[in-house]
């Protein structure tokens, strides 16, 4: 296997597909010529030409709308935002036309849409540009929500994002472009849908998803020192979300943490609550516990943005409650 | 017009040099980490300010831009202390540490922020002039923006109604040739942004936005005509940014030779030769300018250095009016 940066399976699972599939084209700021903001398209300009990989104005309504519409005539676009926070800009192209554009239309109008770029916050870039919608996108009928959080994921599962003929939000993260996976060398595509256990382990399952499981991780590999075991599970598609993965590791380790880079109201760790409690109820030997950014907007200050985000010792901290230690 | 004099030039090279100076500072500090995230800065377009605040009626009139908004507040009267400070993130910054370098605000002194999504502050200008018309202040709003911003929709819809309305801003447009890496020419099938108002029949033109005294001539037909009530004005204002976008932009969209043409019409150095020139000052006399400005300088970094950091409780304190409003718990 191959050793590369996230950024790089992005690239390559992009230009693969484009290189498969005549109609599927990339479509946003700075795509093209400056090979993307984050340099994840880098050198697709010069592979597809400029019909192809398309440099944007900065008009996210528009050019989201413009792929949505596209795909009305047969195109299969992806469409980068420099983040989601922009999306916002243009979100009602992608939640009243490529939601629903199958659905009003009775089933005539399929709509293959690929939007993607980073989610989350990214260091202290203050209230505007740290927010995380993963929730919003999945509480609306008609989208998928994919989130990676490694390489390997996020070649697969952009692959399948891309031949997949429903709207998919696939969403990065700027402190992932430059983690390193191995990767294989020939294709390979992972299914939408699927979690995947990181790590197994039988006292307690931490879910997760997208890049803040790397707190997950190092709170395991601490937590291994005392001689606490964590199965730590990998959503990866937010929805449609994989139950059974979820309740399987739950009757086992009885314990259910979830870590989630948003705001607490109502988000995906809310709903994984619900359904646990639903489905496992005589499992669970304790409360659960969600871990989220605070109930704020996101802070500039160091200090402040330290308190807002949550980290391995709340994991710690989380993990040792539900263990009652 | 108030005219400018020998006093203005000499105080449009000081300010100038000061905000120069203060954005190089922060490009430092920057690179020993105590300034963190985005970092935007203003060089090459100072005249745009300087032109600007000549003209304007600081007790009442108002400025609102996007993120490259350091030294506007500074010209308005904001103590650039506390602008570094919050750079800093310290509790002494214009936004106790809230904000960052995207969003400094005071609303003391007519500075509206600090904007960070493209486009996002050309409604909230129109609509806080829709509030000086309302409340009859005569006040006139300038609301800022890039020339990528003006891509955006909600350009179109704000014209629209701000000349609909009569609404007293003037919409001005830094072009500084780029929107990170796209050029102009890139983003339109024509490079006159200034055209944009002629759909809306707004009076609008293009304006040498690298001489403060062309900005000012151009800047006080608009806030006149805004005074006035007969609503607002669109200015392209033709200037140029010396540095990257923000501080990881590898700048392989542009030659050094482009910037270097640009910096031959330095409006710092404009002003400078235009007192030599006219004996305002003497070579002696602009050097103890600079050094006085080096030293301000100085003072808001140690000012900065030596602030402490926000109390963990503003985070929350700050969110809303409400004081005991019930925030959920995000961790143990
Ligand atoms: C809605 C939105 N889209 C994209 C971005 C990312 N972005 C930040 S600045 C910028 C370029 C803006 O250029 P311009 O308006 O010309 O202003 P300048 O930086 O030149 O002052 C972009 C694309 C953003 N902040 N908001
Ligand atoms: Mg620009």
């Amino acid at each position: 296997m191959r050793t590369i940066q996230f950024r790089e399976a992005i690239c390559e699972a992009m230009s693969e597909e484009m290189r498969r599939d005549e109609s599927v084209y990339l479509m946003g700021e700075e795509v093209a010529e400056y090979n993307g903001a984050y340099k994840a398209s880098k050198g697709m300009l010069d592979e597809f030409g400029a019909d192809r990989v398309i440099d944007t104005p900065i008009a996210e309504l528009g050019f989201g709308g413009i792929g949505v519409g596209s795909t009305m005539t047969g195109c299969r676009p992806i469409i980068e935002y420099m983040t989601f926070n922009f999306s916002l800009v243009g979100i009602d192209q992608i939640i009243n036309n490529a939601a629903k554009i199958r659905q009003m239309s009775g089933g005539q109008f399929p709509c293959p849409i690929v939007f993607r770029g980073p989610t989350g916050s990214a260091g202290q870039l203050g209230a505007t540009h740290s927010q995380a919608f993963e929730n919003w996108f999945a509480n609306t009928p008609g989208l998928k929500v994919v989130v990676p959080s490694n390489p390997y994921d996020a070649k697969g599962l952009l692959k399948a994002s891309i031949r997949d003929n429903d709207p998919v939000i696939f969403m990065e993260s700027e402190q992932m472009y430059g983690d390193k996976g191995e990767v294989p060398d020939g294709e390979y595509v992972l299914p939408i849908g699927v979690a995947d256990v990181k790590r197994e382990g039988t006292d307690v399952t931490i879910v997760s998803f997208g890049k803040i499981i790397k707190e997950a991780y190092k709170a395991a590999e601490e937590l291994e020192k005392d001689g606490i075991s964590c199965e730590i599970i990998d959503l990866r598609t937010v929805r449609p979300m994989d139950h059974k993965a979820i309740f399987d590791s739950v009757k086992k380790t009885n314990r259910l943490v979830i870590l989630e880079e948003a705001w607490p109201f109502g988000n995906v760790a809310t709903e994984i609550t619900y359904q646990v409690q639903e489905n496992c109820f005589d499992y669970l030997d304790a409360p659960i516990i969600k871990i989220n950014t605070a109930d704020t907007p996101a802070p500039y200050s160091p200090v402040l943005l330290k308190e807002w985000l949550p980290d391995h010792e709340d994991v710690v901290k989380a993990v040792k409650k539900v263990l009652y230690r | 017009m108030k005219k400018v004099t020998k006093e203005t030039y000499l105080n449009w090279y000081e300010e100038m040099l000061f905000w120069r100076k203060f954005e190089d500072k922060l490009a430092q500090v920057y690179i020993q980490q105590k300034v963190r995230g985005f970092l935007h800065l203003y060089n090459g377009q100072e005249a745009i300010l300087a032109g600007a605040l000549h003209v304007m009626d600081l007790s009442k009139d108002k400025m609102i831009t996007a993120y490259r908004n350091h030294v506007q507040p500074i010209g308005m009267g904001v103590d650039p202390k506390r602008v570094m400070a919050e750079l800093f993130g310290k509790a002494t910054g214009t936004s106790q540490g809230l904000g960052g370098s995207m969003h400094i605000f005071s609303k003391e002194k007519g500075f509206y922020g600090g904007h960070g999504i493209v486009g996002g502050q050309i409604p909230l200008g129109a609509g806080m002039a829709f509030g000086d018309k309302y409340h009859k202040r005569e006040a006139v709003t300038l609301c800022f923006f890039g020339d990528g911003a003006a891509r955006q929709g909600s350009l179109h819809e704000t014209f629209n109604m701000a000349m609909l309305w009569k609404l007293p801003v003037v919409f001005c447009v830094e072009n500084n040739g780029y929107a990170m890496g796209t050029s102009v020419k890139r983003t339109a099938n024509h490079e006159d942004i200034w055209k944009l108002g002629l759909g809306y029949e707004m009076p609008c033109g293009p304006v040498d936005a690298m001489n403060p005294v062309a900005v000012a001539e151009a800047m006080d037909e608009a806030i006149d005509r805004a005074r006035r009530g007969d609503g607002p004005t669109f200015l392209e204002l033709k200037t140029y940014r010396y540095r990257g976008h923000s501080m990881s932009d590898a700048q392989h969209y542009r030659t050094k030779d482009e910037v270097a043409e640009y910096q031959k019409i330095d409006p710092i150095v404009q002003v400078k030769d235009i007192l030599l020139e006219k004996k305002y000052a003497t070579e002696k006399e602009i050097k103890i300018i600079d050094k006085r400005v080096k030293e301000r300088v100085a003072e808001c970094e140690k000012f900065a250095d030596e602030s402490p950091y926000p109390d963990k409780s503003v985070m929350y304190d700050v969110v809303y009016e409400q004081e005991d409003y019930p925030f959920l718990s995000h961790k143990l």
